[in-house]
């Protein structure tokens, strides 16, 4: 096939995908508009998960201390000011950078699993946080009982309408996810891809590899930041839970599912976790023996993930970052 | 070479020490700009040490190291590097799941500042892209461009190292035995390039060699290490005759060729 028709399947693909999505409230079950939100709000914290692992190589364990940040931040400014929706949703961007900022200045220093394992533990701290600090946070209840605004001044959408929400939620998303997609496209996402394969190369080419290391973190902070904030109105509640370190897992499985070395991949791995644990929990209590089966198996033979796997399938050709 | 100029680079009283043990000390060399110093020894000699504290690899145990007047001991690597010495290393030292392109507009971009920009799409980056094209071309590897750097052999890669030394645009080159494992046609494709771009005068050379035919083809002169110290600096003719140097290395046997082998 040659590389123009591949490029307009791909874009076919990518509409038809889109389109799908767009279409989901008037085509599918009730249900599957609560389905298609979650997969869409967790897609873009796996993919922000992503541009710090799959493209700067750094593996981190606290990534839910962003989100859960953001998801606090939206909670409470909707409960005591009321501001419309997109600013709550600024304020939560701000936040989650804010918190990856001071999180990461103390730990990008550190390499591999040091830098791992302090990620992990500043996680723990934020979710303890947020468990005892009770006259802000209201403790295990989270944050609840706060009512909806509009989207921005005068639009008047219906954010309480579950199919208003997902439309939402689905273009916020899709216009972070293209600010994201251009990051990893740029110049400085090309110094993050090098970073990861050798950076003492990149420190040596004359870059601060501390600072750039910092800066992805804290990118990725934001745009955690801002799924935890899509997530809180969606959930209508800020819970310690979003922030508990177990909740950092998931937008790593989410990644490693779909494929780290693929923009799409974390959004693609977003959808089959939520679709999977969906469908298997219905019929089994066994989800996690087949998450872990499928995770091992990702690991083992699919290193490139659904995603990677599926695309090297159709296209026949060994795969580069798209 | 004049040395009576204010030397680029001047390196007084170095000495790195490692546990107990002093892999170099007392080194005192100054560098005039546009000259190449080929540096030899036995391995083990210090030489590598030497690189890693010029490059801020590593932290100098003590004395000094000025670089075109300004201190630079200690300094973190990229500072160096941004200071204007760049290094290669013995080891190949490229990004391998990259294309050789995207390896040398990586080095580019970084001297360039466009590093920094999130907004850009690299591929399109034109400026970046021009100047890592012709980078590519002058170390004859234009026709790897688009591979895997993994996939590249050996002496290809030392060559796209050598291309990403140069894309900083340094005015002191380091290169830590840039012939070491290539095939003998390789290694005088390689001293053609580096004896090209001492003559074009834009850089100053410091090169470690086993090969001695290399190293006197190239060098304006030699500092023998030994043990971590200087043993003798002079002029090709004057190294080639001084005794001691002679006993070391220079016998009628092949050590240097040996020599290849470690580290
Ligand atoms: N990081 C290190 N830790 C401990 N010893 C080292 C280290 N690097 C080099 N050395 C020692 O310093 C001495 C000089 O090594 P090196 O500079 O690599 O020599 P050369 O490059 O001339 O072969 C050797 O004895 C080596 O074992
Ligand atoms: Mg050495």
């Amino acid at each position: 096939m040659s590389r123009v028709l591949m490029r307009a399947l791909g874009v076919v693909g990518a509409a038809a995908v889109l389109a799908g999505l767009v279409a989901v409230p008037w085509v599918a079950p009730y249900f599957y508009i609560f389905i298609a939100t979650e997969v869409v709000i967790l897609g873009l914290l796996a993919a922000s998960f992503n541009l710090v692992f799959g493209y700067a190589g750094m593996l981190s364990f606290g990534h839910a201390a962003f989100y859960g940040v953001g998801a606090y931040a939206t909670a409470l400014v909707l409960l005591h000011l009321q501001w419309p929706l997109i600013a709550c949703l600024a304020v939560s961007a701000v936040a989650g950078a804010a918190l990856a900022l001071v999180i990461g200045f103390l730990s990008v220093r550190l390499d591999e699993v040091y830098f791992a394992m302090l990620t992990l533990a500043f996680g723990m701290m934020v979710f303890g946080v947020a468990y005892q600090w009770r006259s802000v946070t209201n403790g295990s209840d989270g944050i609840a009982g706060f009512m909806l605004t509009d989207f921005a001044p005068g639009v008047g959408w219906v954010l309480d309408d579950p199919a208003v929400y997902y439309h939402v939620v689905l273009g916020v998303v899709i216009v972070a996810a293209a600010l994201l997609y251009l990051i990893c496209r740029s110049s400085f996402g090309q110094v993050l891809r090098a970073i990861a394969q050798n950076p003492e190369r990149v420190a040596f080419c004359g870059l601060n590899v501390r600072a750039y290391r910092l800066a992805a973190f804290t990118v990725a902070g934001a745009f955690a930041g801002l799924a935890g904030g899509l997530m809180a109105p969606f959930l209508r509640v800020a819970s310690p839970e979003m922030l508990h370190w177990s909740m950092s897992a998931e937008p790593v499985l989410m990644a490693i599912l779909g494929g780290t070395g693929y923009f799409l991949g974390p959004f693609v791995g977003a959808a089959l976790f939520v679709l999977l644990e969906t469908w298997i929990t219905g019929f089994t209590e066994a989800w996690m023996l087949v998450l872990g089966v499928l995770l091992a198996l990702m690991v083992m033979f699919f290193r490139r993930g659904v995603f990677g796997t599926a695309l090297a399938w159709l296209t026949r050709r060994t795969g580069d970052r798209s | 070479m004049n040395t009576t100029d204010t030397p680029i680079l001047s390196i007084r009283g170095l000495a790195k020490r490692f546990g107990g043990v002093a892999a170099v000390s007392g080194i005192d060399l100054d560098v005039a700009a546009r000259e190449t110093v080929a540096i030899i020894g036995p391995n083990g000699a210090g030489k590598t040490t030497l690189y890693n504290m010029i490059s801020g690899r590593m932290t100098p145990s003590e004395g000094e190291l000025v670089f075109e007047g300004r201190s630079i001991t200690g300094l973190a690597p990229h500072r160096i590097s941004r200071a204007g010495i760049s290094r290669s290393f013995q080891i190949n030292n490229i990004f391998p799941e990259m294309s050789v392109r995207e390896n040398v507009e990586v080095a580019v971009s970084a001297r360039r500042g466009t590093a920094r920009r999130w907004w850009n799409i690299a591929s399109r980056a034109r400026g970046v892209q021009d100047e890592a094209a012709a980078l590519v071309e002058r170390l004859s590897i234009a026709h790897l461009a688009e591979r895997r750097a993994a996939t590249i052999s050996y002496g290809d890669k030392r060559l796209l190292e050598l291309a990403m030394v140069l894309a900083t645009r340094p005015r002191l080159v380091l290169l830590d035995e840039p012939t070491a494992g290539m095939t003998p046609d390789e290694t005088q494709r390689v001293t053609a390039l580096i004896r090209r771009l001492a003559d074009s005068g834009e850089f100053t050379f410091l090169i470690t060699e086993h090969d001695m035919a290399v190293v006197f083809g190239l060098a304006d002169r030699i500092l023998v290490m030994h043990r971590g110290e200087r043993l003798v600096l002079g002029t090709p003719e004057e190294v080639r005759v001084h005794p001691e140097v002679r006993r070391a290395y220079l016998g009628d046997t092949d050590e240097a060729d040996e020599a290849d082998e470690t580290t």
